[in-house]
């Protein structure tokens, strides 16, 4: 007798196979459709065309990226794991900063109604706005490439966890304050003892929303800024018409998406308590 | 006049209120509690029970009164006065020894870790938590058990008044009576005051050693304060077979199914004063002299 999860595994690989042959066997097809010409032959065929590669190809080019992931050979040539390595630090220095400001600012508009009120419509104007458009001013202030992608993703990852921290501190029961209260904690420990862990499993709801936020985000702001990371490497290797190294670069992209939300996945199911 | 452990004085609760513009919980309420004793209140639903509870406990203000415990005044929460409430309020986040060792670390900050272990253990085996079940999370624990842990948590910390909130009132008939008897059993051990909240009149007589009774709000007033003169320890068993207990049971439960009703208005100048001391010994003794007549 399977189990539902050997059984939902069996499935995900048989469409996998069914997706990669389809798309394997379609490549060929495209490929006879277009004959050399006159003028072609006799230049020899020097440049190949383009086209999307078949998934063996890809198969090929990860083995040998993922073999060699942090060789640097110039400044447009670096290894998937020196770029990766990239964005990860703009992502996370980016995220940790908005944490140390969001959380505890969470934690004050949480607990004062006052503080709430009078924040809300700043946050309601400046959550919508799109990262990106904040990247001319970074730019200008900053006068700094690096620093102006790392503000973006500070920008980014702020409102979730802002939010999410307000939203699960004001929403502690009322009994676990009371508890507090009778038993004369004082702010500092109310907070460290009640507070935060019944905010807990909000607040790294919040996280994990973020850097979720801040993962997308930082593909698209390196696209601008240029120089290093995955998102840059996506756009140099679409300039390079290097279609096997763009859908690389995609799969690498989610790989490591998926592995950042399951980190803070983890650490949700660490926080969270039953009542 | 000596002065009471506990006495409220002139005790007003009011909410604004969209038609009227104020409603009026309770107004003018006096109370006295000597030190020691077990009283119970008991009344219906709105009354205004758990305000007093709140109020004496210093989670809530009242709108006019006082409250003073050893001769000073009662403002804000403190160990003193430990509280229990009906759905537990354990940290459902910490271990059944946690709760109790937080609140044991808040009153006495001195201790060492291994003090503080000790002492929780101590109260935690009183009410029968040991052998790994302390080390459970509540969301582990049956409502008997964690009812258990908080009457534990609040006795550990030795407060001088402990406030039970209806703490019996979620648990199945069996297992309350044991916690009862535990309860009974720590308290005269510890000799502390106890004000609680029970909607059970053979709980309140069992337990108690004065039943206040409140009739409905708005303008609640605690009508009588009935002494339960029944000799303890008192066993489940034969307190049923002592000649007053079916005259206090039925006299408790004609107030709350006739009486509670009558008081209900504004009290007029001359109210507000203690509530009128009932001893059902004296109704019974005049009660078996016109028998033998």
């Amino acid at each position: 007798m399977t189990t539902l999860k050997s059984r939902a595994l069996m499935l995900s690989v048989a469409i996998l196979v069914f997706l990669l042959g389809i798309w394997e066997l379609s490549i060929p097809a495209q490929k006879a459709a277009e004959e050399l010409t006159e003028y072609e032959i006799l230049m020899g065929s020097a440049t190949p065309k383009a086209g999307v590669p078949p998934p063996s190809e890809i198969i090929i080019k990860v083995y040998e990226e993922l073999s060699n992931p942090f060789y640097e050979a110039g400044p447009n040539d670096k290894g998937i794991g020196i770029q990766i390595g990239y964005s990860l630090y703009r992502v996370l220095t980016g995220f940790g900063l908005a944490a140390i400001l969001a959380i505890p600012l969470g934690f004050v508009i949480g607990m004062s109604p006052l503080m709430y009120r009078s924040l809300d419509p700043f946050i309601q104007i400046l959550r919508p706005i799109s990262p990106l458009a904040w990247m001319p001013l970074a730019l200008f202030v900053i006068q700094d490439s690096e620093g102006s992608a790392i503000f973006v993703i500070f920008i980014c990852s702020i409102w979730p966890m802002l939010i999410n921290t307000a939203f699960g501190v004001s929403g502690v029961r009322k009994d676990w304050v009371n508890v507090a209260k009778t038993h004369e904690l004082g702010v500092w420990k109310t907070a460290y003892l009640v507070i935060l862990p019944a905010a807990a499993p909000t607040i790294v709801t919040g996280m994990r929303i973020s850097i979720g936020i801040a993962w997308l985000v930082i593909v698209a702001a390196e696209m601008l800024v240029g120089g290093t990371g995955i998102g840059y490497y996506v756009w140099n290797e679409w300039n390079n018409l290097d279609l096997t190294s763009v859908i690389f670069s995609i799969l690498m992209i989610g790989v490591v998406g998926m592995t950042l939300d399951s980190v803070f996945g983890i650490l949700q199911s660490r926080v969270t308590y039953q009542e | 006049m000596t002065q009471s452990f506990l006495s409220v004085e002139g005790l007003t609760q009011r909410y604004p209120s969209s038609e009227s513009g104020e409603l009026t919980v309770f107004e003018n309420l006096d109370l006295k509690i000597e030190k020691g004793e077990f009283v119970s209140i008991t009344g219906h639903s709105g009354c205004g029970k758990s305000t007093i509870l709140n109020v004496l406990a210093g989670l809530d203000e009242a709108s006019e009164g006082v409250v003073i415990m050893e001769g000073r005044e009662v403002s804000g929460p403190s160990l003193d006065r430990g509280v229990v409430f009906q759905n537990y309020s354990l940290l459902p986040w910490l271990s059944a020894l946690r709760n109790v060792t937080f609140a044991v670390e808040s009153r006495h900050p001195e201790w060492s870790a291994d003090q503080v272990k000790e002492h929780a253990n101590y109260y935690l085996n009183l009410v029968g938590l040991n052998d790994g079940v302390e080390y459970r999370k509540p969301s582990q624990l049956s409502g008997g058990m964690r009812q258990r842990v908080s009457i534990a948590r609040a006795f550990a910390t030795e407060p001088k008044l402990l406030l039970l909130d209806e703490p019996f009132g979620a648990l199945d008939a069996l297992t309350r009576g044991t916690i009862q008897d535990e309860l009974l059993k720590i308290w005269a051990g510890t000799g502390q005051t106890i004000f609680m909240i029970t909607h059970d009149v053979d709980e309140a007589i069992y337990l108690s050693d004065r039943i206040l009774l409140m009739s409905n709000g708005p303008y609640a007033r605690i009508a009588e304060s009935v002494e339960i003169e029944i000799d303890r320890p008192r066993s489940r068993g034969s307190i049923v077979e002592d000649a007053l207990y079916y005259d206090i049971r039925n006299h408790l439960v004609q107030f709350l199914t006739s009486r509670s009703k009558e008081f209900s208005g504004p009290s007029s100048e001359s109210d507000g004063h203690l509530p009128k001391m009932v001893r059902l010994s004296e109704n019974s003794i005049i009660k078996k002299k016109l028998m033998a007549l």
